[in-house]
Formats: C-alpha cells, structure tokens, sequence
C-alpha cells in the first residue's frame, strides 16, 4: 500500500490540520517511507492471537461516572475569559479580537 | 565545575537534622544551574523554574519540622519535573508551541507526592514535543544539549529532565515514556533511569501522547535516587483508574540483598550482530558481575522483538491523534485568528504543532482511517500481544529479570538522524517493555570513546523491586568503572 497525495489531503481533513499544497508530496513520500517499514506486520500469523485491549492483567479498568472529580485549585471563574449565570462565556469566533462584541 | 556529591537521601537527612537548610540546597541547585548555563543559551535543559516559590517551599518543610511533623524522604529536595507533567506555578507547554503560555489549573499527582515527601519543584525541563521524538531536538524551544558533550543530543523526549540530573542541578527527576523516554535519555546522559509497570504510577496530569502506553518515570543520578524518588511517586490513585491497587514495596531495602538464585534471562534479539562490539562487551562486562555475585545468567529469545518498531509506531500515532485533538484553540494554549470554526482548526493546529508531531498525528489518522484499520492498528495490537507474551513465556520459565543494551549506540551528535525512521530505531531495545507493560530500568554501565552506555533491566509486571535488586547489585559491582 502507498499514501497518495489525494489521501495525505484526506487525513488532513480528518485530522484538522491545514497543509500548504507544497507541503503534500514531501508529506506523502515521508509517510510512504515510514510505512514501507510496517509492511513486516503483514507477513506475521496472527491468527491465533487477539488484539490487545489493555496492559497487565486488570484489563482496562472504568471510572466509576460520578461527575466532575477534578480537583480544580482555582475557581473556573480564575481562568474562564468570562462567566454569567454560572456558564463559561467564550469569544464569538469571528469577532474574537473584540472585546465589546463577545456577548451572545 | 564540581559535581555536588550529596545523595537525595542524604540531603534529606541533613535537612530532616537542620545541620543545612533546604533554602540553602536550593540555592545551591540554581546556582548549580546558572553555572553550567541550563538556560537557553546553553545545555537548554530546563524552561521554566520560579526561584521565589522553591524557597517558599523550602521554608515550608523547615516549618513542618519545627512543628514535629515527620520530615518526608525528599524532604527539601530540588527536583525538576518534565514539561508535560502539570503544575501550578509554572507553564505546562509540552515544548510545543500550542500550549504556550498555558499553565494548568489542576497539579499532577506525581507532583503532589513528590511535595508532600518535602520535595522542592525548582523548574520544568525541556522536552521533544509531546513527548514525540528520541532526542529532544523536537522541542519548540529549541534542542537540548548533553552536559558530558554538548554537541551531542542527550536522548529523548525526557532530554531535559536527564541533562539536569547529569549536570548535578539536581539527583531527582521526572520524566515521562511512552517508548524508552526516560531510559534512552539516562543512558545517554550516565544516569538512572526508570519506566515503572503501566498502572503502578498516576498519569493524572501527565498530558496524554499514547495512553496505552504511557507511564511518568524517573531520572536519579544514582540507583538509590531513583529508587527513592519512584517510591514516593507510586501506588493507586483514584484519579487514574489505570493506576493499579497493588502494594508498593520499599525499593532501598533491595540494595542489601544478595544475587543468589537470581536468573537473568540474555535475550539474544537483543545482542544482533549489527550491535556495536564495545556496547556488547560493556553489557557481557555487567553480566559476568552478576554472575559473581551468584546469579544465574540463561541465553533466552523474545522473537517477536524485531517488530517492535513498526508496531509501536502504528499504535503510539494512533493513539496521538486521538488524544491531541482535543488542542484546536478552543480551549488551551493559543489561538489562530480565523473567521471560520474549521479555518481556525486547522491554522491553529498547522501553526502550533511542529513537524514531528504533524507527522505523527498524520500517520495515526492514517492508519485508524477506514480502509487502512484492520491492515495496520488492528494488525498492530495483534502483533502487541505476540510482543507481549515473548516476555511472559520467558518469566514463566524462571526468569527474573533481563539483561540488554538499553540503546543501539551513545549519544549522537545533533542533527545526525534527518530520517524520522532512523531516529525511530534509537527505540528498538525500549520500546518492547512499553508494548508489554512490563518495569524497565537502565544504569550506566561504561562508556565507548567516552561517551555512557547504559544497561537494561527489565522484569515482570510489578517486579520493580527485582529491576532495584540486579541494578542496586551492578552499580556497586561495577563502582567507578560505570562511568569509564
């Protein structure tokens, strides 16, 4: 299997990551480099082994959902760009730089 | 430039007697700093540190023992933390460029033990970006350079925390692995260096590269540092539920004991013949101690070993891009300027993370992407199992521990390895024990054209104190001829 340039712009759509068109053939020609190496992988029987799901014997264990247990040193007011009525206000994206306009 | 030669535990004892002021330590280790320039224009070794709140924390472990309080085993003693474990006073930027300026509203658990043991945090040490690279050149602050040559990186991604303790700023330090991170940086640098089971330590407040795989570790300049240091940071904690409810063990008490019937296991997938001859000659040096000293050694075979690699680097990237979505602007660190939600994704993300973690995060969407799932991850995990039960098939039949080079070669000069997959392969020997999730340990066991070479101990889950026994055992053994 070989990356295409079309699949290296692909992924980056789904990573969200934003890549100058000159950037895509390097891209692509690195990560065809790297994965030429995993292609011993394929040659491996696997056909007696399951994937693995956790490390060590407890398995991959679950929190118990118990709400919010973040021990917080400060108040969300202390780092939040602003509060009302106990819910963060956040800028408005595309007025961001201005202050006056960031109420929803 | 004089080494201080203070243990961690003898500094605390002077401490917990008030024969030195822990302020006065403190200032020593900045000091210590200032004089082999751990700063930017120099080793690089660490980014942030705050003078005012280490001496405030100094006076607070006076206090405590003026009021009777029982002094802790890091009582007044300098330790610096990687930058990707979170703090409350300083930044918590990874070494990227996307969480600058961020500093975290919650405090790692492992830093919350280290103070409450009376340990100081004097700084934050420079590190590959996220924690994604071998070398610490992949750092938005620029390489970190390795005090016995600084024209030579001092491994990676914990580079800063290893040049620190190599440099004596400080005999305690955290690092983090995700694939050798904390034992190929001790190996470069002459120093000990320890990944713990995965579970026995708290990643709350290590930010997340490959949760599968990731664990805190620790750099000491000697075995008893990092055994103390390691003891302090374990155990269950409620806010991991991957950290594992199983009894700690004192790590010191294991420098009495003898070798005999003790059997090490020499894994020959280790020792390939493309292996440096002077690094294979140290490794039989250290074995033949261990034998002295009444252990038993047994050639063994790990023989999935060689597909370390390519499987690490599926799941690691895999896991990465998951984990590092979450850093868009939106809630950490810097934000592009954008009109449009997606644009500013995408430019924050393209402008704030560097080329390494581009890379990898490219690669992990790849391999998780439909199509490509099953061929790659799923065929990775599979081969993980394979990786992992070499190492139980070799416990089961009466193995210890095993022997091994921690690294292919020394440290390399910066700049040396432009092919990301030949920087992959300084991994090779480290990587398994994180597929497995097994203890690992590296000392310093000689050196080749004066450079260090480090030895590997690695055991059974949970078996930290066996890895502290053989190495506890080897460092007395080989004494000064370590470091030569």
């Amino acid at each position: 299997m070989s990356v295409t340039e079309n699949e290296v712009r692909h992924v980056a759509v789904l990573a969200r990551l934003g890549l100058d068109a000159d950037q895509i053939p390097t891209i692509a020609a690195e990560l065809n480099g790297i994965l030429a190496h995993m292609e011993i992988l394929s040659r491996v029987d696997t056909s007696a082994v399951g994937a693995v799901t956790g490390i060590g014997a407890a398995g991959t264990p679950l929190r118990v959902d118990g709400g919010n247990q973040i021990p917080l040193v400060r108040p969300r007011e202390a780092f939040a760009p602003a509060m009302r009525d106990g819910f963060l206000l956040v800028p408005r994206l595309a007025t961001h730089e201005d202050q006056d306009a960031e109420s929803p | 430039m004089t080494v201080p030669v203070a243990s961690a535990a003898e500094l605390a004892r002077q401490h917990a007697m008030g024969t030195t002021p822990p302020g006065k330590t403190v200032e020593q280790a900045f000091a210590r700093a200032a004089e082999v320039d751990a700063g930017p224009s120099g080793l690089n070794a660490m980014l942030w540190h705050d003078r005012d709140a280490a001496l405030g924390a100094a006076a607070e472990v006076v206090e405590l023992a003026r009021q009777g309080n029982r002094p802790g085993p890091l009582a007044g003693v300098p330790v610096v933390v990687k930058d990707n474990i979170a703090t409350l006073t300083m930044p918590t930027t990874c070494g990227s460029r996307i969480l600058e300026g961020y500093v975290s509203p919650f405090e790692a658990t492992v830093v919350t033990r280290l103070r409450t043991a009376g340990a100081i945090i004097i700084g934050k040490t420079n590190m590959d970006e996220f924690a994604m690279g071998s070398s610490t050149e992949n750092s938005a602050y620029g390489p970190a350079r390795n005090p016995l040559d600084p024209t030579r990186v001092p491994g990676g991604s914990s580079g800063g925390s290893a040049a620190c303790v190599a440099a004596g700023i400080v005999r305690v330090a955290l690092g983090s692995e995700t694939g050798g991170s904390v034992r190929q940086p001790a190996a470069f640098c002459g120093i000990v260096g320890v990944k713990p089971t995965y579970g026995r330590v708290s990643r709350y407040g290590l930010v997340a590269f490959a949760s599968s795989l990731d664990q805190v570790g620790v750099f000491g300049r000697t075995v008893e540092d990092a055994a103390i240091g390691l003891g302090v940071i374990a155990g269950r904690d409620r806010y991991d539920s991957t950290s594992a409810d199983v009894a700690v063990d004192d790590y010191v008490a294991t420098a009495s004991e003898s070798l005999h019937g003790v059997v090490i296991g020499r894994p020959r997938e280790y020792f390939p013949d493309s292996l440096d001859a002077r690094i294979r000659e140290r490794c039989d040096a250290a074995l033949e101690k261990l034998r002295e000293l009444g252990a038993t050694v047994r050639h063994v075979s790990l023989p999935h070993t060689d597909l370390a690699i390519p499987t690490y680097y599926i799941i690691a990237p895999a896991e990465a891009s998951s984990n590092l979505a979450r850093f868009d602007g939106v809630r950490y660190g810097v934000r592009a300027k954008a009109t449009a939600l997606r644009e500013m994704y995408a430019d924050t993300r393209s402008h704030g993370f560097g080329r390494e973690v581009t890379r990898r995060i490219l690669l992990g969407t790849y391999v998780l992407s439909a199509g490509y799932y099953d061929a790659y991850y799923r065929k990775a995990q599979e081969v993980r199992a394979l990786i992992a039960s070499d190492f139980q098939n070799v416990f089961d039949r009466g193995v210890d521990v095993l022997f091994t080079p921690t690294a292919p070669t020394p440290a390399f000069p910066i700049g040396a390895k432009a092919d990301p997959y030949e920087m992959y392969l300084s991994d090779i020997f480290t990587a398994t024990a994180n597929l497995a999730g097994i203890p690992a340990l590296s000392l310093p066991i000689g050196r080749v054209d004066g450079l260090p070479v480090g030895g590997q101990v690695m055991g059974r889950h949970f078996a930290e104190a066996a890895l502290f026994r053989v190495a506890f055992a080897i460092e007395r053994a080989l004494g000064e001829a370590a470091h030569r």
